[in-house]
């Protein structure tokens, strides 16, 4: 008797154990519904998984609302986050149907389970985030030189980093940062917090922060990130997955990436 | 083979236990790339990032002894009632989400913060220096020294010390000659928890202080950007801070555990 309370209670332990490690492996993952099985009479089931860059987040939601309202059956999950962190996750086998990188060079990292080619479906560009009302009153990346100014960037080693630092050569200046952020999300936060008083941001970024404003850059198309979308071959719904990508390309698509301010493919 | 008095399905749930800690450990094992591995970790950034986190944790720590301890004596001899909500907020940072220590010490010391806005009338700014480097990692890290003298100063009670007094002693000379030697090995402990919480600290920096080269961007912070670009960089300086980690807490517990056995 003794004996088999302990079994069951291991085998609980086992099953815990299981169900615990299962999440965790895909934790960037939506439970995937296997309606397919349970309702046979029902249209069939898709559920597609959308891998896309951070700065996608807001108009690719929307996107995936409209394509589903289109599409009756398929069910649209998104991961959203760093584009090297979702190619990191590709390359460890997370099942993405699509990957949209904000950069070419993460969609290189993933290129193993590419299928097809991929495409640029837009574009972004720096800008710089000041303060609500532009304390500081500034016009332009000259205006970062000053002393008075506390300008923070990304990391020369990140994309957002590169640009700046190709804008400000282009410029031919040279600003000396308080702090060189691993990604743009944390030079946006700085600038909102009030601790920074400008950092350069993408275009498309400014939107989606509250307390900045951004100032345009003149001649920021001299450091331009194209993004690429591609269907990937570690989903399973690579049927759906194209009819996607199609459709963040479509008119309807690049309407909504344009009211984001993202810039057109071309 | 000894009869084990512990239940086998302890025993089952103690191995569990023990997977779900030590798998990850060998994780990063499995993927540092050894060939590579010297010239990662020695690589100027690595060494500059490892340079700061050495310095700053340990003016961290000496600031968590001169205030951390006289709090933890404090905490073990008060007799109010607030004592309990005073030691809860203390302790808060040892359970905190770091990014929420990293806000609050935004609006305690940046430039809007509740005392970071009368520094900066000063001039004084504290965002973005390896001073805010410092308080992240003091903030996060004293909380053990406090809990460490605190339970040290109840256990052994204030009965040599009122003797000490008695005899004439001074309240400063009974401090030093009488409770603080006394509280040798905790404090010990104490120091070698806090040094380790203070290298690796990370969310509150990230957001509090910045990450520039050398006087913001610590080794985590460092690991945090690599991560972004070379991967097999990260995990290499991981296992640095893996083995400090590791060191730290075989060589702190080893005198608790034995004057407890």
């Amino acid at each position: 008797m003794k004996r088999r309370i302990a079994a069951s209670l291991i085998l609980g332990t086992a099953l815990t154990l299981a169900a615990c490690s299962t999440p965790a492996e895909n934790d960037s993952q939506a439970p995937r519904p296997s309606a397919t099985a349970t309702s046979p009479v029902a249209v069939e089931q898709v559920s597609l998984d959308v891998f896309a860059a951070a700065s996608l987040t807001d108009v690719f939601t929307q996107l995936g609302s409209e394509f589903e309202a289109a599409h009756p059956g398929v069910t649209v999950t998104f991961t959203f986050g760093g584009s090297s962190d979702l190619s990191a996750q590709i390359n460890e086998l997370a099942p993405a149907d699509v990957f949209a990188s904000a950069n070419e060079k993460q969609m290189e990292v993933a290129s193993d389970h590419v299928v097809g080619e991929p495409q640029i479906f837009t574009q972004n560009m720096l800008t710089i985030a000041v303060g609500s009302g532009n304390p500081k009153h500034i016009a332009s990346l000259a205006d970062l030189t000053s002393k008075d100014v506390v300008t923070v960037i990304c990391a020369e080693q990140v994309p957002c980093g590169s640009a700046a630092l190709k804008l400000f050569e282009a410029e031919g200046i040279s600003v000396t940062p308080a702090s060189e952020e691993a990604n743009v999300t944390d030079v946006l936060g700085k600038v909102a917090a009030g601790e920074a008083d400008a950092g350069l941001v993408y275009v498309t970024d400014i939107n989606r922060a509250q307390g900045v404003e951004g100032v345009a850059i003149e001649g920021a198309d001299a450091a331009i990130n194209r993004y690429p979308i591609a269907v990937m071959d570690t989903g399973d719904a690579a049927d759906a997955a194209a009819t996607f990508v199609a459709f963040v390309q479509s008119a309807r698509g690049q309407e909504l990436l344009a009211d984001a301010g993202f810039l057109p493919a071309s | 083979m000894t009869r084990s008095p512990v239940p086998r399905w302890v025993a089952a749930l103690a191995v569990a236990a023990a997977v779900l800690v030590v798998l990850p450990v060998a994780g990063i094992l499995a993927r540092v790339d050894w060939s590579e591995f010297g010239s990662q970790v020695t690589s100027p950034g690595a060494l500059t990032a490892l340079g700061l986190s050495l310095r700053t944790a340990v003016v961290a720590t000496a600031g968590c002894l001169l205030l951390g301890v006289p709090l933890g004596y404090a905490l073990a001899v008060m007799r109010s009632r607030w004592r309990s909500v005073l030691r809860a907020v203390v302790l808060a940072p040892l359970v905190l989400p770091p990014v929420v220590g990293g806000l609050a010490l935004l609006y305690a010391f940046g430039r809007r913060g509740l005392l970071g806005s009368v520094f900066n009338h000063f001039g004084i700014t504290v965002a973005f220096t390896t001073t805010a480097v410092i308080i992240a990692q003091t903030f996060v890290a004293m909380p053990f020294m406090v809990l460490t003298t605190e339970s040290a100063v109840a256990a052994r009670g204030t009965r040599q010390e009122a003797i000490a007094r008695m005899y004439g002693a001074s309240r400063s000379r009974t401090l030093w000659t009488v409770t603080l030697p006394a509280l040798g090995p905790a404090l010990g402990a104490g120091t070698v928890l806090s040094f380790a919480r203070a290298i690796g600290e990370f969310g509150a920096t990230l957001t509090f202080a910045g990450s520039l080269e050398g006087v913001t961007r610590t080794a985590p912070l460092e690991i945090y950007l690599q991560r972004e670009i070379e991967p097999g960089a990260a995990v290499a300086l991981s296992l640095v801070l893996l083995i400090v980690a590791v060191a730290v807490v075989a060589v702190a517990y080893r005198p608790l555990t034995r004057a407890a056995s």
